[in-house]
């Protein structure tokens, strides 16, 4: 695709599609909306599952999520939440033309996504798949023993199973939105730097802003879905 | 429709020293055609792929047709049938019939009949079709493996535990099905909302985009549920983990819901777009705007509302409440409204009109034949009583076909020689289409009409013999013949359509005198970025007049029976 009324260097570029620029900001803003609502039906079959399983088993799945620590689920949505604010001021810096601040701020949401994610892998996957708490078939043997390691009562192991089934699948989701995120972040600060007739406006920053905040706000009903059950 | 033609871009120059190029004469390398970002010659790619998943299922049906001439079943094993019918349906399904229309007809034609140069995001329109044609290889490949026997429905715990077959692989090929329609409908929203022509109002847009634009949003809003859910039975498969399968904890009726929540919006997906080219169809060949536009547009977005509602109505058998199943058969009655308002408006249309019977308006009238049964058997399935009995027979098989079939193909068939002609530059032959459109509306009817006696009667679906009743074989024997018809019928444009391209007269702008921006302001075939110039709209959509048409032809017969007689003189 080329442009056909690029008349300036820094003037932004218009896709042939397009009339003008303003045509061709509105569509990818709304673009990128529709993509968020076919995301939220994406993630809605998981939590309508994760609910109804809930409701049906609560007193096992209340147990079951003993195992999880609210604390550091609680830093990691507290990072999340610094992350999106990030994203927010990056795309205003943007809209200001003040790109070294934007990419500043582009850095900090990336190491927070990347903080996010190997806290999540150090603290939370990777000892629970060590001791063999995942969906797997000697789940129902290891689960009952890592319970008692942690001074917890267990749940009845096939429930528990289905609970961090669940809970394995649904986060596992949301880390790889999280992954995809940093790659995007990183496309994005390449591309600025290189200063490719590609990003001209704040539009493709206000985009990537859109899904970063729809990556946040799936964990926002994530972490007290998962780690502040009450008690049944 | 009338247009008025601004020049604003002088700049771009319009002397062409060389004969015109269109988009198929723009670039000749393999290159240009598979890394293209031109809507047209991606439509012109997804006809070429959707042909062949036609003719792969088609293969599957002749087999499922031949074992049933027999009651005994003993030209394919119990295993082998399970095979054919979940490969008939699932590639019928998900690999022809939801992407054909908006995949073919859509991407041609939305962009043009909005006035825009291209879809709203090119290159993810050419995404989808190699999603598509990922998803395709991925479910082809299982076929060799030896093909999978859960059905297309994927009903666990079939699917999921018992099945020893590459079912994972077939639902990754699902999956990326998915994605690509999901891509193609983000698209059709976006251009519909953003790309539209100076002049170009919501009310001006041809019926045809009203379809388009709520197919897209039953895409982008039931798709991903279909995605995830299919997503979850592999993950069981893989993991033993129970979501789905009772062995394991799990509920097979919460994978029913979940399934039916998009498959039943998905039927829409695949009708919506068929209604959509019939609107067009209808007010063209009857020289008359389409009756109550504003009623079919609304009923389109009406059906596509109420799709998300009624999917219960697939499993008034399967342990859902009473009082769930009563809900569940109500709202599917109100999804007769709104097509009962298309229905009527349409024969409304042709109604005073001046009615050309060409080949695609047979093909038409076909559809709203065929429509027509399929929608009101489809009242039997949605009340309960009737239900339950008729659940699992070949009732159903009869009802969705002749919705699917009798509607979508038919009306792909009426479209795709509609435009035929916009799309490649040449008429085929009208007696070699007039013939096939007949060809396969006697054809169907012989395949199908004798699966609902079956059905009535109780014949099971997905049974590959029948030696407790070998009364019903005069039935079957029937509907294999008539599908050997029916297939003979759908062949013959293969060959027609493809000699046009060679051989066929060139069609000129506008060969049928209908009104819309495709045909008045676009080349046969157009040129690449669709429009010389910038289009404005001024007048309304269907500006047809259907007395100055009968007038003109009855002029035209005077002139005849004049020279007619002067020679007798």
């Amino acid at each position: 695709m080329s442009s056909h009324e690029s008349t300036h260097p820094d003037a932004p570029v218009v896709y042939e599609q397009f009339e003008d620029i303003g045509q061709q900001q509105e569509t990818y803003v709304l673009g990128m909306w529709s993509f968020l609502v076919n995301e939220t039906m994406f993630f809605a079959p998981l939590f309508f599952v994760y609910g109804l399983y809930t409701w049906k088993h609560h007193a096992d799945f209340y147990l079951a999520h003993a195992l999880l620590d609210w604390r550091i689920g609680g830093i990691n949505t507290f990072i999340l939440l610094m992350s999106s604010f990030a994203v927010a001021l990056s795309v205003h810096y943007a809209q200001k033309g003040r790109t070294r601040a934007q990419l500043n701020c582009l850095w900090f949401t990336i190491a927070c996504a990347a903080a996010f994610i190997w806290i999540k892998l150090q603290f939370e996957w990777i000892p629970k798949i060590s001791h063999g708490v995942f969906p797997n078939p000697e789940f129902i043997q290891n689960y009952p023993h890592y319970a008692m390691e942690h001074g917890v009562p267990a749940a009845d192991p096939y429930k528990a199973r289905l609970y961090y089934s669940l809970y394995f699948a649904i986060t596992g989701l949301h880390a790889l939105h999280v992954a995809i995120g940093i790659i995007v972040f990183l496309a994005l600060i390449y591309l600025i730097k290189k200063k490719s007739s590609l990003i001209t406006d704040y539009i493709p920053t206000e985009m990537v802003g859109l899904y970063w905040h729809f990556v946040d706000l799936v964990w926002i009903f994530l972490y007290p879905l998962f780690y502040l059950m009450p008690r049944p | 429709m009338s247009a008025t033609v601004v020049d604003k871009t002088q700049e771009e120059g319009l002397h062409e020293p060389h004969p015109k190029k269109n988009y198929l004469t723009a670039d000749h390398t393999i290159k240009s055609w598979l890394l293209t970002v031109d809507h047209k010659r991606i439509a012109v790619l997804y006809l070429i792929s959707t042909t062949f998943f036609f003719f792969l299922g088609s293969i599957a049906a002749a087999f499922i047709r031949a074992e049933l001439t027999n009651p005994m079943g003993t030209l394919l094993t119990s295993e082998t049938y399970n095979k054919m019918f979940s490969a008939h349906g699932i590639i019928m399904v998900f690999f022809f019939l939801v992407a054909v229309i908006p995949g073919v007809l859509g991407n041609f034609l939305l962009p043009i009949m909005v006035g825009a140069r291209d879809l709203a995001f090119p290159r993810l329109n050419l995404l989808s079709w190699y999603v598509f044609m990922a998803g395709g290889t991925c479910f082809v490949i299982a076929l060799m493996m030896g093909g999978v026997d859960a059905g297309w429905t994927f009903y666990t715990p079939l699917s999921s535990l018992y099945s020893n077959t590459p079912i994972t692989l077939a639902l990754v090929g699902v999956f990326f099905a998915g994605f690509a329609s999901i891509f193609t409908g983000l698209n059709f929203i976006a251009t519909v909302h953003k790309m539209r022509a100076p002049g170009m109002t919501w009310f001006r847009m041809p019926l045809f985009v009203w379809g388009q634009y709520a197919t897209g949003v039953i895409m982008i809003l039931g798709t991903p549920v279909i995605a995830i859910t299919l997503l979850m039975v592999a993950i069981e498969r893989m993991f033993k983990i129970g979501i789905f399968s009772p062995e394991l904890g799990g509920d097979p009726v919460l994978f029913q819901h979940l399934f039916w929540f998009y498959s039943h919006p998905a039927v829409y997906i695949m009708l919506l777009p068929g209604m959509a080219v019939i609107s067009e169809l209808m007010a063209c060949f009857s020289r008359r705007p389409v009756f109550g536009y504003k009623f079919v547009a609304f009923s389109s977005i009406g059906i596509a509302a109420l799709s998300f509602l009624v999917w219960g109505h697939h499993m008034f058998v399967s342990s859902q409440s009473v009082l769930q199943g009563i809900v569940f058969s109500l709202i599917s009655f109100l999804v007769a409204v709104p097509s009962a308002i298309k229905v009527f408006n349409w024969a409304l249309t042709m109604w005073k009109g001046s009615v050309h019977f060409t080949t695609p308006m047979i093909y038409a009238l076909g559809f709203l034949g065929l429509f027509v049964v399929g929608g009101l058997t489809g009242l039997y399935l949605a009340a309960i009583d009737t239900d339950v009995h008729l659940t699992g027979t070949y009732f159903v098989v009869a009802h969705f076909h002749y919705v699917m079939v009798g509607g979508t193909i038919m009306a792909f068939l009426g479209g795709l020689h509609f435009w035929w002609p916009k799309m490649f530059g040449r008429m085929y032959s009208e007696f070699w289409g007039k013939l096939s459109a007949i060809i396969v509306f006697v054809g169907f009817n012989f395949t199908f009409f004798p699966q609902f006696i079956l059905g009535y009667l109780g014949m099971p679906r997905r049974y590959h013999y029948y030696y407790f009743a070998p009364e019903w074989q005069v039935y079957h024997v029937l509907s294999s013949a008539g599908s050997t018809v029916l297939g003979i019928g759908f062949l013959m444009p293969a060959f027609y359509l493809t000699a046009s391209l060679i051989n066929g007269k060139r069609a000129g702008r506008n060969p049928w005198g209908a009104k819309g921006l495709e045909w008045e302001h676009a080349d046969s075939p157009p040129v690449t970025l669709n429009f010389d110039k910038p289009v404005v709209v001024t007048g309304p959509v269907y500006d047809y007049d259907a007395e100055k048409d009968s007038e003109m032809i009855r002029a035209g017969q005077r002139l005849v029976d004049m020279v007619k007689g002067e020679e007798e003189k």
